[in-house]
């Protein structure tokens, strides 16, 4: 059998509102559709009044899902796409991440984006959102690159007793597949050595494991061994398995699809600066996407991204200094 | 009549806040009244009953806390920045609240309580103990023009929860004046729009602001779906406490818009024999002992400590990133 990135989320939903009757899903032609994705392809049928089309609105859906929170309930809200969650913007930085802070009432609530670029899909079909909500204190931002992180990642949220931004990658929906969802092994905020290595660290999260594992592979040819450590949840960040990792290599290279100022591989390279300055053997690296909106050309989105062969080469020049 | 003696702690309480205020010094940050608002507000107050309906209290809303049943000294305490306050010294003035008892702590985004309040009811009606429960949600007509009013309003009405969305049209959002607020002629008439019910009342006579209350509230308790009212009245009070509201003009003030629904709803009392002069004069005095004595406790009371503060803002301890807290 083999699952699919998308089939572990709408797996995770599946078991999430079977194990408690508090969880429900709200969001728009998620009912009978399915979603825009199909991640909840069947789940109104098994779970009537529970799985609910939401209004064009994503600021009341949101401000939906806190109230339905103080009140006990567990909602998981789908944004259509990540970018959409740009009108949901205030609810989630000001009242869903300040609940528990101001009255200490939790607030666990779980908003899903469909993330990141996919050939095709322009500006507002592509954005990755994680370093704008790590931003904000009071929310746990997640960025599973596997299958197996996809579903458990998912259940883990949606018990957790915080907001949680679950940043889900379209491009890895259909094209990753695993055998089994495996077993629960590391908790949110741990983060994984994906592939092990001696000679550089690769940081990196969601789709860009892959393009990193693909480059430490085409490195391997030249007798490199290259480390890639996926962060799993980018906030909380796992510093001291980076740091391990460091310790190990002497080299960094921080890799995200998202936009270069400021963000995740900024946060990566400043603790790794501050906190181990000392086990550097060169400056730390920096790769995302290019400082544009996202094209919708194939070969522009393609050169907007890090890439197999970027990445490659900023390795090369980060294993030479 | 308990809407009026409502409407009157209300005001004695923010005349000492006022008071407090231009003393400096005391409290901490600024100080938002509903001076002007309170008729309204109380009428509103009165329908809910606390830790069984849900209020979404604005900024000017301190009678329709006090009717809801907010426990007497959270005002205080607030503004005070007491460490036994509901908010901690995290939060002040008019953004505490106790949302397991359906008072939910507002932010400042004006709009942004109306899919809150929508969610309470929306979750406990998925639970199957909503019974005859309802939500209010209040705001100034300058809220109206939010795109947080319009999303949380069309939810309400396609989820038909028995909300009130009760609008106080003061006139003047800020220094705004409706002319640059909205282009319609009745903010009532939206309600058409949603498919919801909307009604205007006078918001500077007591009698008909109870009236209404009590059929709006009435409607939403028995399954008529969200109930949308614009009452109408002047704030006789700056935007905050800082503010002397020199931009309204006098004519405004001397129109009957500018009316002050207290004087009016004591009249009405009277008229109706409800309370006596000595009554009322009791009452007063009464409510000044009993804000008085708040003062005084509020004050005594320990200001939050930096060094005691856990400076997490998750409830999940071991997520909170420890390298902050140096
Ligand atoms: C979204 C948003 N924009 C701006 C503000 C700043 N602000 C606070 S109160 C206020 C005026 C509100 O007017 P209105 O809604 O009519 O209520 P009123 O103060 O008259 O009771 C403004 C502009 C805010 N709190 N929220």
């Amino acid at each position: 059998m083999s699952l699919t990135y998308l089939e572990a989320i709408r797996e995770a939903q599946y078991e999430a509102l079977r194990r408690n009757p508090d969880v429900f899903i709200y969001g728009q032609d998620i009912g009978q559709f399915g979603g825009a994705f199909k991640a909840t392809k069947g789940l109104m049928n098994e779970f009537p009044g529970r799985v609910l089309d939401a209004p064009i609105s994503e600021d009341a859906m949101v401000g939906l899902a806190i109230g339905a929170a103080i009140e006990g309930s567990r909602p998981i809200v789908e944004m259509q796409f990540a970018d959409f969650s740009s009108v949901g913007f205030n609810q989630i930085v000001n009242q869903a991440a300040t609940l528990y802070w101001r009255t200490d009432v939790p607030c666990p609530i779980t908003i899903r984006l469909p993330s990141g670029g996919t050939a095709g899909s322009g500006p507002f079909h592509s954005q990755s959102m994680e370093s704008i909500y790590a931003h904000y204190p009071g929310l746990v931002i997640v960025c599973p690159a596997t299958v197996e992180d996809a579903y458990w990642m998912l259940l883990d949220s949606v018990e957790l007793d915080d907001p949680v931004i679950f940043c889900e990658h379209k491009f890895l929906y259909y094209h990753l597949k695993a055998d089994s969802f495996g077993e629960r092994d590391l908790p949110i905020g741990r983060a994984r050595i994906a592939r092990p290595g001696r000679d550089a660290t690769v940081v990196t999260y969601s789709a860009m494991v892959h393009e990193a594992v693909r480059a430490a592979d085409e490195l391997q040819q030249d007798g490199y061994q290259v480390e890639v450590v996926d962060l799993r949840s980018v906030k909380p960040m796992d510093v001291d398995t980076i740091l391990a990792s460091v310790a190990r290599t002497g080299r960094l290279l921080a890799l995200g699809e998202s936009f270069p100022w400021g963000g995740v591989t900024a946060e990566v390279v400043a603790r790794v600066v501050t906190d181990g300055f000392h086990l550097l053997d060169a400056p730390p690296m920096r790769l995302n996407s290019k400082d544009t909106p996202i094209p919708y050309h194939t070969q522009l989105w393609k050169a907007h991204r890090p890439t197999v062969a970027t990445v490659t080469d900023a390795l090369r020049r980060l294993l030479r200094y | 009549m308990e809407a009026f003696r409502v409407m009157v702690r209300a005001r004695t309480l923010e005349d000492k806040l006022a008071n407090l205020y231009k003393a400096g010094g005391r409290l901490v940050g600024g100080v938002y009244l509903g001076k002007g608002q309170e008729a309204y507000s109380a009428a509103l107050g009165i329908q809910l009953r606390w830790q069984h309906d849900i209020l979404g209290p604005f900024i000017r809303d301190q009678a329709a806390r006090i009717a809801f049943g907010e426990p007497p000294l959270d005002p205080m305490r607030t503004y005070f920045g007491s460490v036994r306050g509901p908010m901690r010294g995290r939060d002040g003035n008019v953004h505490r609240g106790r949302p397991k008892d359906g008072l939910p702590a507002m932010i400042s985004h004006i709009g942004s309580m109306v899919s809150l309040v929508s969610g309470m009811l929306f979750a406990r009606r998925m639970q199957g103990r909503l019974g005859d429960a309802v939500g209010a949600v209040t705001l100034g007509e300058g809220g109206t023009s939010t795109g947080a009013f319009h999303e949380g309003v069309n939810l309400a009405a396609v989820e038909k929860l028995p909300l009130i969305i009760a609008v106080t049209n003061n006139q003047y959002s800020y220094s705004t004046s409706n002319d640059r607020q909205f282009a319609c002629s009745d903010l009532a008439e939206r309600a058409k729009g949603y498919g919801i019910q909307g009604r205007n009342v006078d918001g500077t006579d007591l009698i008909q602001c109870v009236q209404a209350f009590d059929e709006v509230v009435r409607a939403a308790r028995s399954g008529s779906g969200p109930q949308l009212i614009i009452g109408h009245t002047l704030r006789l009070t700056g935007h905050g406490e800082h503010d002397d509201s020199s931009y309204i003009p006098e004519s405004v003030k001397k129109s009957p818009i500018g009316r002050d629904c207290m004087l009016i709803a004591e009249q009405q009392i009277l008229e109706h024999a409800w309370m006596n002069d000595k009554e009322i004069a009791e009452w007063k005095n009464t409510c000044r002992a009993d804000v008085e004595r708040m003062v005084a406790t509020a004050m005594k009371e320990p200001a939050p400590d930096p060094f005691k503060e856990p400076w997490r803002a998750l409830s999940t301890s071991e997520l909170c990133e420890g390298q902050w807290t140096v």
